[in-house]
């Protein structure tokens, strides 16, 4: 799998950014190039240089070094609000689809309230009995996500659960149990790994949002969001120094937003498999470049792009049909 | 089309609303099951009834087939058989498989029945497969539930069926992902899913409709092998008349839920007394694909 992730671009791209990001957040643990909280009053806003990476701040912090020690905060929010979002959404998820009538039918509308119920909100309501703290973000973050998620998963799995495929396996005699755990969850996770990719984005846009807001991460935590809110205050007379953390959100966020769509084509075998009777007996793709020559190599990117999920169903339809002799549907 | 010289079958033409039907001894002699018998099966679901009153026997080894136009509740009758009715429509009547009831049945005796009791083959096999599973494993799945393999004898087993429903290189065939597949090898596939469990019956809902001709042809011929083979009583649902003309032995007319007409298939093609029967008849000659 890992192999297939990294045969797309946008896989590289999401798994070069965000393993920097972890290798960074664990080197911070031990070493950052100045002390990421030391003021120096006498440095303010030194240009990049070699014992300042990036320059210094208003107040004589080391931005590269305040930079690095964030990465632990980012990741330590994207992963927090990934896992409550992720098991709240599967007991939602769980509770809106398998359970008696009246319980999922309740659970869709209670949805549907939670869903209209804003995360800054909830973080406001958080701060306000517990104080701003990171716990907040990733707490807040998660709900909402987990809400979002169950919401959209539910719909899906009703949806897979009505399916011919699974209608054919009860025919043949599987069981509730054997629909859930071969058919159900297999075919819902690529939705849900798209949705976890998107809310760990989220988080961490979020937890930038909130810090920035002052529901965050307390000064003692060096946070993107923070800083980001710190630097904007001189963006007029320091431009650069704001661009920093603003780049660093931007490449994390777009790097989680992509790994969910290059793991989920990475797992589906419509793309990761060829089509064996278009391999074997040459019937060229109905709609493919003919002949497949010197257009191949590029169709080949253009097979394997995850451009989305619109373009996805359209290989996967175009393969089967390219067979010559037995196309269903031919018959209307 | 190939000959219709079939075992003769006394026809019972047009209902006369009783309810009996006039059922024959299998002509091949030792089987002495009963068959599937459907008695007055009835199935309403949000105040509307979508079958009524649905009375028809299929013997063991024989073919009946079950035709009608769109919404005459075909697609209801089969799976009403299997017992997956949409959630929330009630099925009231008889469906007796071999003499034992399976009408009322709690869930679990019911999902026992499917696939060793009764098996189906749907119409689509394109969507009738799991996307993400191996072939081969969603033919070993049934396998494992109905004759207790373990996962290396099911896969043995798998590629026996495979080999049996007439796939090539099932070996390799098996390891394939359904898109692989072309819609005859697909169809293959789910035949073979459904008989996996050795079932005495088997509920074929158009089965090649979504096929081209050739397809088409070859898979006929399959389902009459089986049925030959190894005794499997056949209800084939199909809009086709050409189709139903070359599988079944004897037939009934659905019509808006109800069983308007049934008789051997010759019969009824050739003198059809309801007005629905005709239709399809006449509609069916109006086409290319004449019936003889």
């Amino acid at each position: 799998m890992i192999r297939r992730l990294l045969a797309r671009p946008t896989g590289v791209f999401a798994v070069v950014v965000l393993g920097l990001l972890v290798v960074l957040a664990l080197v911070s643990l031990v070493w950052t190039p100045q002390d990421p909280f030391r003021t120096d009053p006498f440095r303010q806003w030194s240009g990049p240089s070699a014992a300042h990476w990036f320059g210094t701040d208003a107040s004589g912090r080391d931005i590269a070094s305040y930079l690095l020690a964030g990465t632990r905060t980012t990741v330590l929010v994207a992963v927090g609000s990934g896992f409550i979002a992720s098991v709240v959404g599967i007991v939602l998820t769980a509770v809106g689809s398998l359970t008696a009538r009246w319980v999922r039918e309740g659970t869709a509308v209670l949805l549907d309230i939670l869903v209209a119920f804003p995360t800054l909100l909830t973080a406001m309501l958080l701060t306000a009995v517990f104080g701003g703290s990171l716990g907040v973000v990733v707490v807040s973050v998660g709900l909402s996500f987990g809400v979002t998620i169950a919401r959209v998963a539910r719909g899906e799995i009703r949806r897979i659960a009505r399916s011919d495929f699974v209608v054919a396996a009860r025919a043949s005699g599987v069981g509730p149990l054997g629909v859930l755990t071969r058919h159900l969850v297999p075919n819902a996770a690529p939705l849900f790994t798209v949705q976890l990719s998107l809310a760990m984005a989220t988080a961490v846009l979020a937890e930038a949002g909130l810090s920035y807001l002052g529901y965050g991460a307390g000064s003692d935590t060096a946070s993107w969001g923070s800083m980001l809110a710190d630097l904007q205050t001189y963006v007029g007379v320091h431009p650069w120094s704001a661009a920093w953390p603003g780049a660093a959100i931007a490449l994390v966020v777009a790097a989680l937003s992509l790994l969910g769509d290059a793991v989920r084509d990475a797992t589906d075998p419509r793309l990761t498999t060829g089509d064996r009777a278009a391999g074997s007996g040459g019937g060229g793709r109905p709609d493919g470049p003919a002949g497949g020559g010197p257009a191949r190599g590029s169709a080949g990117g253009a097979t394997d792009a995850p451009t989305g999920g619109s373009a996805v169903r359209g290989t996967a339809g175009g393969a089967p049909g390219s067979d010559a002799t037995t196309t269903p549907g031919v018959t209307a | 089309m190939t000959d219709h010289d079939r075992q003769p079958h006394p026809g019972t033409g047009p209902r006369d609303g009783t309810g009996r039907h006039d059922r024959t001894a299998p002509p091949t002699g030792p089987d002495q099951r009963a068959g599937l018998e459907v008695r007055g099966l009835t199935v309403r679901a949000a105040g509307r009834t979508l079958l009524d009153d649905v009375t028809f026997t299929v013997p063991p080894g024989r073919r009946v087939g079950v035709i009608g136009a769109s919404g005459s509740g075909k697609s209801m009758t089969s799976l009403a058989l299997m017992g997956l009715e949409p959630t929330g429509a009630e099925v009231t009547g008889s469906i007796r498989l071999d003499g034992r009831e399976l009408v009322g049945l709690p869930d679990r005796e019911r999902a026992g029945t499917r696939g060793s009791g009764i098996g189906m083959v749907f119409q689509e096999p394109g969507t009738a497969l799991d996307p993400l599973r191996r072939v081969g494993a969603q033919v070993a799945e049934p396998l494992r539930l109905h004759r207790g393999l373990d996962r290396r004898a099911a896969r043995t087993a798998a590629v026996a069926l495979a080999d049996a429903v007439g796939l090539p290189d099932p070996v390799s065939l098996l390891r394939q992902y359904p898109h692989q597949l072309s819609g005859g090898q697909r169809q293959r596939i789910c035949i073979a899913m459904a008989m996996a469990g050795s079932p005495a019956y088997l509920v074929a809902d158009e089965p090649t409709t979504a096929l081209d001709v050739t397809t088409e042809a070859r898979i006929l011929d399959l389902f009459e092998h089986l049925s030959t083979e190894r005794g499997t009583g056949m209800l084939f649902v199909t809009h086709d008349l050409a189709v139903l003309s070359r599988i079944a032995d004897t037939a009934v007319v659905l019509d808006a839920g109800r069983v308007v007409e049934e008789g051997p298939v010759r019969t009824l093609l050739d003198a059809p007394r309801h007005p629905a029967t005709v239709a399809l008849v006449d509609a069916a000659r109006a086409t290319a694909r004449r019936t003889p």
